[in-house]
């Protein structure tokens, strides 16, 4: 092996395990706060489930982190998708937001369920427990239609 | 073959020490971003020049003209004029007891415009249709002087049914990618003041 490879793969080595030890945030809050979508509304134990399964882990701030994550560079990919995630629609502050972005938002999540958009596909690669069955969507869905009508009432 | 084995040894490596870090946790706080964003704009007073009622309206009829027309690109742009347009607002022409109303419809459609700027055009679809009500919430309790139609065709979303509005008497369907472009009435008429 040339002596240029040698010092190359070696930097290379060296910066994958330096990069181990730069901290990272976590997104884990430890108590499930009173904005929280389940605070928010009544939800129904079998609709809890599918959300905590399917869309808490990026559309919250209770991630389940898999044992990967410890690992970097993977585990900045996944910070940035859940980053992502939350900027769109995070469950943990749910409560916070007036009532017709609410509206909004459970229309979006509706449609995005409907479309088979979310859980998005490349999430489910790596997690496939996470996806829908079409019988589980339709009870999402159907959760989502009382809840807009419930708004509807109110407003 | 070297070449292959070094770096899985390293990966190996980082493994095995990453499994005693991380232990720390931070909390985030990115709550409320666009809150304090346009209320940021708000105070800054009146020296730049802040939006009005007809640039939103203008803005909204440019996406439904593009959608009529399936232009995604236009969509797209429009949809970011009117997000800017949101956010640039001039919330002090609200009547005082509907500024809290008035900032919370402005996020709403910024919301919707944000997302015709960056999406598909089935997705620029959806978030156009469900911004007309919020339009016709902000005409009351804000002027505009031109006449508009709020129109309905029964057969979008699976015969749930659509709305938009229109600057025109005239029903352009916006809803269905250039077609069934006929498909629609008049629902009502919001009135220029």
């Amino acid at each position: 092996m040339k002596p240029q490879t040698k010092i190359t793969i070696s930097l290379l080595i060296l910066g994958l395990v330096g990069i181990q030890f730069i901290p990272t945030k976590r997104n884990r809050k430890s108590v499930v706060n009173d904005q929280d979508f389940s605070s928010v509304y009544q939800v129904p134990k079998n609709i809890t489930k599918l959300l905590s399964s399917s869309c808490y882990n990026c559309h919250s701030n209770q991630t389940n982190y898999p044992w990967y994550a410890n690992i970097q560079p993977v585990g900045w990919l996944l910070q940035y998708h859940i980053d992502k995630g939350k900027k769109e629609l995070n469950f943990s502050t749910f409560g916070q937001l007036s009532s017709r972005m609410k509206n909004l938002k459970i229309k979006s999540m509706k449609s995005q369920i409907e479309d088979s958009k979310m859980p998005i596909s490349s999430y489910l690669y790596l997690h496939p427990e996470a996806d829908l069955s079409e019988s589980e969507k339709g009870e999402l869905i159907a959760y989502l239609d009382s809840l807009s009508a419930q708004n509807a009432i109110k407003d | 073959m070297k070449n292959i084995i070094i770096p899985i040894l390293g990966l190996i490596l980082s493994l095995s020490i990453s499994s005693c870090s991380n232990t720390s946790s931070s909390e985030e706080n990115n709550d409320n971003h666009d809150h304090t964003e346009m209320a940021d704009h708000n105070s800054e007073g009146n020296s730049e020049t802040l939006s009005s009622t007809s640039q939103l309206v203008d803005n909204y009829l440019k996406i439904k003209n593009a959608l009529v027309s399936a232009d995604r690109e236009a969509a797209a742009s429009a949809g970011e004029k009117l997000a800017k347009a949101a956010t640039d607002f001039d919330l002090s022409s609200f009547p005082e007891i509907e500024q809290q109303n008035g900032k919370e419809i402005l996020e709403v459609i910024k919301e919707n415009a944000e997302h015709i700027a960056k999406s598909e055009i089935e997705h620029q679809i959806e978030h156009f249709e469900s911004m007309d009500n919020d339009f016709i919430d902000l005409l009351k309790i804000s002027d505009y002087d031109k006449n508009l139609y709020q129109q309905y065709c029964p057969m979008y979303n699976d015969k749930k049914g659509g709305t938009w509005l229109s600057d025109s008497e005239e029903i352009k369907n916006p809803l269905f990618k250039s077609k069934m472009l006929s498909c629609g009435s008049i629902k009502q008429t919001i009135a220029g003041q």
